[in-house]
């Protein structure tokens, strides 16, 4: 099969970027489509000189992570790079935050893309190995596997890549953990030093990106740093896919926005007025709660300067008859649950700060409750291997601060009426409450 | 070089023996896990950090140079 290299590809303007195809033709990309909207992939050759080439335009682009730390992507690229021996590209799709949605939906519509990023970066670091890492539902693995054996079986790419199913736990996407399980371990995060680009999959360095910010990659590989900084603002240039849902709204999903966009403009898109809701769930289980501000501009600096997260893209609105106080408990509850049980105080902390709000949510009389949670949230932050706890933590803390008036009414007069809402925030096991 | 304490929470199995020898840096949560003071060890202090290190019996504990 001959690639697309001849037909002229035009620079796509404007937004959506990464879910072009799926907007324009309704139905996941196929490599023809694929090639025919965007060309092959733009190799540059394994020269080791276009190592930096690549590092420098992901730089100039000011790519950073979409898995939720946004830390710069050229950063990462180049402490891989600077290694010997042998390397690994991680492609992170396991997405076990169960209020994210984008990755998934990624790799259904544009698993192209994806694996054009992570052949870039493999290039660009010199990998001679990809992993594709994607949540086990039963239908992704195999699908993103088929993606990639039409790529081989056309010769398009000179590193394979090899799809792994990650077991179903919070922690397992970690990257960390991700590393210890490609390496044959159990997938639970380990301590650093070493880092994964220092010794990671089979001790070899190792490169892992969430799956977007390899298609973004692959796009601004395409059309350059200038194009990449065409939407978005000038410290979070590009897009970013949001997964935004309101319980009360018409159309709850997965938003391509530019960054910077207002919160409020997820409102417009989803149908749902902001006066339903009483506080947004920012950043997914490990962000934060805050106030409903429609004008705050979704980029990681405009959700942090409001003491929420960007996180993995997470916008959750919880309506106005909910209680922040019980929905705060039963994510805090699965939360204890789904730590690796390795480290202290993540082991005993959690299960603690979780029955210390499940108390408070049922409005049970203890005067030394507030006291108690306060001091343990204080004393779990930063103590655990990977953030897992910290995630927690900062959730906690943050439903103690939104949620101020129901704690004194629940200290006071016992549980709420919005106790009695149906659950709102979606748990693996349960059935989430989206209209979809 | 300043040098500062560090523990493997994985490896920590709550011994405690730490926060016996050290005090001053090494303090116990409600469960016997170290919680650890993020300063710089002071020279006065780095003797008994070391004996610290050396005490913990899954040698969970680590004295590292400040640029780790």
């Amino acid at each position: 099969m001959s690639t697309a290299a001849t037909l002229p590809v035009t620079m796509p303007a404007g937004l959506p970027r990464l879910l072009a195809g799926w907007y324009d033709t309704g139905r996941p990309a196929g490599l023809r489509d694929h090639l025919r909207r965007y060309g092959p992939v733009p190799l540059r050759g394994r020269s080791r000189r276009g190592m930096p080439m690549l590092a420098a335009t992901v730089e100039q682009a000011g790519l950073a992570g979409h898995g939720g730390a946004w830390f710069p992507a050229a950063v990462k690229m180049r402490s891989a790079a600077a290694g010997r021996g042998p390397a690994v590209v991680v492609a992170n799709g396991s997405e076990s935050e169960p209020a994210s949605e984008k990755d998934r939906l990624l790799l259904h519509v544009a698993p192209h893309l994806v694996l054009d990023g992570a052949v870039l970066a493999a290039e660009a670091i010199g990998a001679d190995q990809i992993f594709v890492c994607v949540h086990d539902d039963g239908h992704l693995p195999r699908w993103v596997a088929a993606a990639a054996e039409q790529r081989q079986a056309a010769g398009l790419d000179p590193v394979p890549a090899e799809i792994a199913a990650v077991p179903q736990r919070y922690v397992a996407s970690e990257e960390t953990a991700l590393v210890q399980w490609l390496s044959g371990g159990p997938p639970l995060p380990t301590f650093t030093p070493p880092r994964p680009y220092e010794r990671g999959v089979g001790g070899r360095r190792t490169l892992v990106h969430n799956v977007e910010t390899l298609a973004h990659l692959a796009l601004l590989a395409r059309y350059g740093p200038g194009w990449f900084r065409g939407v978005g603002t000038a410290e979070a240039p590009g897009s970013a896919l949001i997964t935004f849902g309101v319980p009360t709204a018409a159309h709850s999903g997965v938003y391509e926005v530019a960054l910077g966009t207002p919160v409020g403009y997820l409102f417009d898109l989803a149908g749902a007025p902001p006066g339903s809701v009483q506080a947004l769930l920012t950043g997914g289980y490990g962000g934060a709660w805050i106030p409903v501000r429609t004008d705050l501009p979704l980029t990681p600096g405009g959700l942090r300067s409001a003491g929420g997260s960007l996180g993995a893209g997470v916008v959750i609105g919880l309506p106005a008859a909910a209680c922040g106080l019980a929905e705060t408990a039963r994510v805090l509850a699965w939360l204890a649950g789904q730590g690796a049980g390795q480290c202290g105080p993540c082991v005993y902390g959690l299960p603690a700060i979780a029955d210390d709000f499940a108390l408070l949510a049922a409005g049970k009389h203890d005067p030394g409750i507030l006291a108690r949670l306060r001091s343990r949230l204080g004393t779990v932050t930063g103590r655990g291997a990977c953030h897992h706890p910290d995630g927690a933590v900062r959730l906690a803390a943050s439903a103690l601060s939104v949620f101020a008036s129901d704690v004194g009414y629940h200290l006071r007069h016992g549980p709420c009426r919005g106790t009695r809402h149906p659950p709102v925030l979606p748990l693996p096991g349960a059935a989430p409450r989206r209209n979809r | 070089m300043t040098a500062r304490l560090r523990v493997n929470p994985i490896a920590c199995d709550a011994h405690g023996l730490c926060a016996g020898l050290l005090p001053e840096l090494i303090t116990l949560d409600e469960w016997g896990y170290p919680i650890i003071s993020e300063e710089p060890v002071p020279p006065e202090l780095l003797r008994h950090a070391r004996r610290a290190v050396a005490a913990c019996p899954v040698l969970a504990l680590a004295l590292t140079s400040a640029d780790d």
